[in-house]
């Protein structure tokens, strides 16, 4: 007998991400999957981000690795709620995960949660976390042909920094090309151009994502 | 690289809709998977064959229906397969725009008896 499914291999997933982003919505908090290559910057965005928002907005993070606890030792230190998920050679963050350390986390309402995904351009965009905002961040000296290779993580991406702009003088990195693509999947994501070495561009991104918290 | 964590849900689902059919076996579970979506079928197959070890899916074959990814040019509106490199469109070379079809990944329908 056959029996027709016709359902998203990833049903269990989504149904855990949808409880986490009425979780979310119901206390007012912004939760921004955070994803990138290795060595993008996402740990130096996040970082910059709680230095410039921490005097005007409650900021947690979940660190996801897949073994290490460097990240979250460099949040801890700045006295910064932060909870570890050692994914044990995983690829990606996924809802459940999320789900059973939102309980650990001092997660006040109207307040930032920063969730790093592993590092990887392809596996972390098939997993919904219930987060509000996608941020992808592509940095300069990875080249500018990211969005040809890694279509569903900037196509999905609901906003787009490119990082370590202080290094394009040194780079052959075609801007035009990086913008094309982007635009041809996602014509109206908000991109942001920055340093996180300078400080160059993160006050226009700070103001962006402040606004979102309101 | 995530087809353990996606062969898993894919797993959960068969076994959900083959159990409320009161099914004692799954005999084949027919997937959609639209090649923009970064799954490998070996792969998929390996983990599946692991994972069903004493489930009533064990043995059961999986079929994959693969959907070519289909873009359409933002200038010409021709609907055109995703060229290996870029997203140009072979008409008029102006920049195509993915339309949706070559993102699926569902289960279609599964077998039992
Ligand atoms: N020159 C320059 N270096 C940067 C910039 N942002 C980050 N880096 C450096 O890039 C390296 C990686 O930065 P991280 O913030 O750890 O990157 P990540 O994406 O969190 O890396 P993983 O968590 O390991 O995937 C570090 O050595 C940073 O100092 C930048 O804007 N310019
Ligand atoms: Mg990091
Ligand atoms: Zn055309």
């Amino acid at each position: 007998m056959e029996i027709k499914v016709l359902k998203n291999i990833m049903h269990a997933n989504q149904q855990l991400a949808e409880e986490n982003r009425k979780f979310f919505k119901e206390r007012n908090i912004v939760a921004v999957n955070v994803m990138a290559s290795p060595g993008a910057g996402k740990t130096s965005t996040i970082l910059k981000v709680i230095e410039a928002l921490r005097d005007k907005v409650n900021i947690c993070v979940v660190e996801g690795d897949i073994a290490s606890s460097i990240d979250a030792e460099k949040i801890d230190k700045l006295g910064i709620s932060v909870v570890q998920i050692n994914t044990g050679g995983g690829c990606h963050l996924d809802a459940n995960m999320i789900r059973t350390v939102a309980d650990d986390l001092k997660l006040e309402e109207n307040s930032i949660l920063f969730i790093e995904n592993v590092g990887n351009l392809v596996c972390p965009s098939s997993f919904d976390l219930g987060e509000g905002i996608k941020l992808v961040i592509a940095s300069v000296p990875e080249g500018h042909d990211k969005p040809f290779k890694y279509t569903s993580m900037f196509q999905e991406a609901d906003v787009i920094i490119l990082n370590k702009m202080d290094l394009m003088p040194y780079i052959d990195f075609d801007r035009d090309s990086f913008y094309k693509g982007i635009r041809a999947l996602n014509e109206t994501v908000p991109v942001f151009e920055i340093s996180c070495k300078t400080g160059e561009g993160l006050p226009a991104f700070v103001e962006w994502l402040g606004n979102k918290v309101k | 690289m995530h087809e353990y964590a996606v062969t898993k849900n894919m797993l959960a689902v068969a076994l959900e809709e083959a159990e409320k059919a009161g099914a004692k076996k799954i005999i084949e579970i027919r997937l959609v998977i639209g090649d923009l979506s970064t799954i490998i079928d070996e792969s998929v197959q390996m983990y599946f064959d692991f994972l069903t070890e004493e489930t009533i899916a064990d043995g059961a074959k999986l079929v994959f229906k693969r959907v070519p990814a289909v873009f359409q040019c933002k200038a010409c509106s021709i609907e055109f397969n995703k060229p290996a490199k870029g997203f140009d469109c072979p008409q008029c070379g102006a920049m195509g725009a993915p339309t949706g079809v070559g993102r699926e990944f569902y289960i279609e329908s599964i077998e039992v008896e």
